[in-house]
């Protein structure tokens, strides 16, 4: 196995708010290997971005905090200067966000904002840095690509918009890229094609991804681990065959069954009852208690630790304390 | 774009034909015999026929405003009834006194003001902030005749720092070649004759730029702000670019839309300040002009100032659309 090129180790962000300072991501350990990609899933809220915006070094140092290391080919970058953040930005981190119609500046041309990074890293010319923009449009399957560089965003559909942000994040060749939920405003046909891209430029150019999504069909589709957060903390972490096939989490056994299943008809489509817990509001104990259904008294009082269990997976539950217990698999849950 | 300008220019056409209409009614809305009116109760019958028949009010109306166009139209403002010049030759100078004070205290109300606007918002809640922004309040709130009263007593009477009104006070002028003394002197290559210019130039422009100055950098600062917490400029962020071109090519651009508008509408409102603040400072410029015409009932020059000044209104109006067009590329050029 190669060596991982991060190195996220008990990273914690926390934002200060009017109830003093509240941690939103808690202790998080993973790290991505070159040309690895790895899933990180949970609902909605529970730390996703924060995450990655953490490794990017875009939390607002104003309100938001940033304790651990994050060690990227052997530098911590929770303590780096901006200066040299600026420096990995773009160039050996890439990020793609969450929002592709909001994420391309309006009055700019697609061809400005695709070059920039070139010509900030790599100080190329306006010529060179076209020629290789309009590579990277085709390699993302846009046509018309010299047209497209004088367009500004409003001409360009979301699907469109979303291939020029992975252009972009791609064009200087990153060696990590963070992918936040690239899919999740787009439809699914587009939606399956902007995936199948991203794996081909990972095979091609062997660069690490972080998968970001709350989509499990994205994790089997894409990623060989993951992830599962949860109110800011890691439950569960795995090979993505193990954790499909053998969930450990109440939390994971309720994603996996909320999937809506083609070939089985059901009334209602499950979903996991309550919400995921304000950051902050909850302190003691495991934050999945108030809606697992295996719940029991220590749940509430005392905060499980994530322990290591068979085939390398790891899961943070009381049910699997010091890896011996059968778990959920004993009582029977469908 | 072109087409848009001649479309821009096109559609000003009825409004300037109904500025002309009202400014022909204006003379003929006094009541009983304008030419009466004009000389005074002990005028001549002799007299008043004489100017009656000058103004043309002995033909029908829609005759007279015939011949008025045609006049304006080949450049004919009339004859001033004092001086019994043409209008169109003798207004240059006033006009261009005007413009020039009015177009360097914009200029300086749009640098300090736009500047001084990104720096709080960059460094928002910094003391240059609130500095900044009480200092604006302050300006805001401040009457222009009680800050040009002001600046008169205290800089110019007080400390004898500056002169206290005129344009100069040079014995063997330059040659007018455009009538703005700064450009004209630089012309002829005197210096200390600039410098004379500039010193008369910089009271009158003071109180003439407070208020806009302030407004400005308000709008800028909310405007850079609202840009600054946007996605793209995350985007920007995250693909390594200085925070200085984040701030003054990413942002600006996006939050200087709304602050055009607010500096074309200050413009405008800054012609009518700048007769307030002519008078103050006795600066012969339009609004001396049009003041002085007044009290000898000077009406041809009354109607054609106000034209003039109307005219430069739509001017500047036509100038901040097209500005706009090129600034937001979502203005469609329709
Ligand atoms: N700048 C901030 N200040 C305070 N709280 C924040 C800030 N940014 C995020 N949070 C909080 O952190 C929590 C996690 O947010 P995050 O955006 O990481 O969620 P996510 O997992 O990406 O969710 P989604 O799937 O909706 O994108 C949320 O409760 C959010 O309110
Ligand atoms: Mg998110």
């Amino acid at each position: 196995m190669k060596s991982p090129i991060i190195e996220v180790k008990q990273l914690r962000t926390s934002f200060q708010t009017d109830d003093g300072s509240i941690p939103v991501v808690n202790s998080i350990d993973f790290h991505v290997s070159p040309g690895e990609v790895l899933g990180v899933v949970g609902e909605s809220g529970c730390g996703k971005s924060v995450t990655s915006l953490s490794i990017m070094g875009l939390v607002d140092a104003r309100t938001g905090k940033v304790e651990g290391e994050i060690l990227f080919k052997g530098d911590n970058l929770a303590d780096a200067s901006e200066k040299k953040m600026r420096k990995i930005r773009g160039n050996e981190i890439a990020m793609i966000f969450q929002e592709p119609m909001t994420s391309l500046n309006p009055v700019f041309t697609i061809g400005q904002q695709l070059t920039e990074s070139l010509r900030v890293h790599r100080k190329w010319g306006k010529k060179q840095a076209a020629v290789r923009a309009v590579e990277m449009l085709k390699l993302v399957g846009l046509g018309r690509a010299e047209e497209l560089l004088k367009q500004y965003p409003h001409q360009l559909s979301g699907g469109m918009r979303q291939r020029v942000m992975i252009a972009m994040a791609m064009i200087c060749e990153p060696e990590l890229l963070i992918a936040d939920e690239p899919t999740t405003a787009l439809d699914v046909t587009i939606q399956a094609q902007i995936l199948e891209l991203m794996k081909d430029l990972n095979k091609k150019t062997d660069t690490a991804i972080l998968m970001i999504t709350h989509d499990l069909g994205v994790v089997a589709e894409m990623c060989q681990r993951v992830i599962v957060m949860y109110a800011g903390r890691i439950v569960e972490e795995g090979d993505v065959r193990s954790v499909f096939q053998n969930p450990l989490h109440p939390y994971t056994v309720g994603l996996i069954q909320s999937i809506p299943d083609m070939r089985v008809k059901k009334d209602r489509l499950y979903s996991i009852p309550g919400n995921v817990p304000k950051p902050g509001s909850q302190n003691l104990g495991c934050q999945f208690a108030p809606r697992c259904a295996h719940a029991m008294s220590r749940c509430i009082s005392e905060t499980p630790a994530l322990t290591n269990h068979e085939n390398g997976q790891k899961v943070r539950c009381w049910l699997y304390e010091d890896g011996k217990g059968a778990g959920i698999h004993d009582s029977a849950i469908s | 774009m072109f087409s848009y300008t001649i479309r821009r220019l096109g559609s000003l056409i009825p409004v300037l034909l109904g500025m002309a209409l009202i400014v022909f009614m204006m003379i003929r809305a006094i009541p009983g015999n304008p030419a009466q009116t004009i000389l005074g109760q002990q005028a001549t019958a002799t007299a008043v026929a004489a100017l009656t028949k000058d103004l043309g009010l002995d033909k029908p109306w829609h005759i007279q405003f015939w011949s008025y166009l045609k006049g304006l139209f080949s450049g004919d403002l009339g004859v001033s009834l004092r001086t019994r010049q043409p209008i169109s030759q003798e207004v240059w100078p006033y006009l261009a006194a005007t413009m020039e004070l009015a177009l360097v205290a914009m200029i300086v109300a749009v640098f300090i003001g736009v500047n001084a606007g990104i720096i709080s918002a960059w460094f928002q809640n910094s003391w240059f902030d609130y500095i900044a922004m009480i200092v604006a309040l302050i300006g805001v709130s401040m009457p222009i005749f009680w800050l040009g009263l002001m600046e008169q007593y205290v800089v110019a009477l007080q400390f004898d720092l500056l002169p206290t009104s005129g344009r100069d006070n040079i014995r063997d002028p330059v040659q007018a070649i455009t009538n703005l003394y700064l450009i004209d002197t630089l012309i002829a290559g005197r210096f200390d004759q600039f410098f004379e210019v500039i010193k008369h130039l910089i009271l009158p422009g003071f109180a003439l730029a407070t208020i806009p100055m302030a407004i400005i950098a308000r709008m800028t600062r909310s405007s850079m702000l609202e840009v600054m917490r946007s996605d793209y400029i995350r985007t920007a962020r995250a693909k390594g670019v200085k925070m200085f071109w984040v701030v003054y090519s990413h942002s600006l651009k996006n939050a200087l839309i709304p602050v055009v508008t607010v500096i074309g509408l200050q413009t405008g409102l800054l012609l009518g300040g700048a007769i307030l603040t002519e008078t103050i400072f006795g600066w012969p410029g339009i609004g001396t002009y049009i003041y002085d015409a007044i009290s000898y009932r000077d009406y041809p020059v009354i109607q054609s100032g106000i034209l003039v000044v109307a005219f430069l209104f739509v001017m500047i109006n036509l100038f901040v659309d097209l500005l706009y067009a090129a600034i937001d590329p979502r203005i469609k050029y329709k």
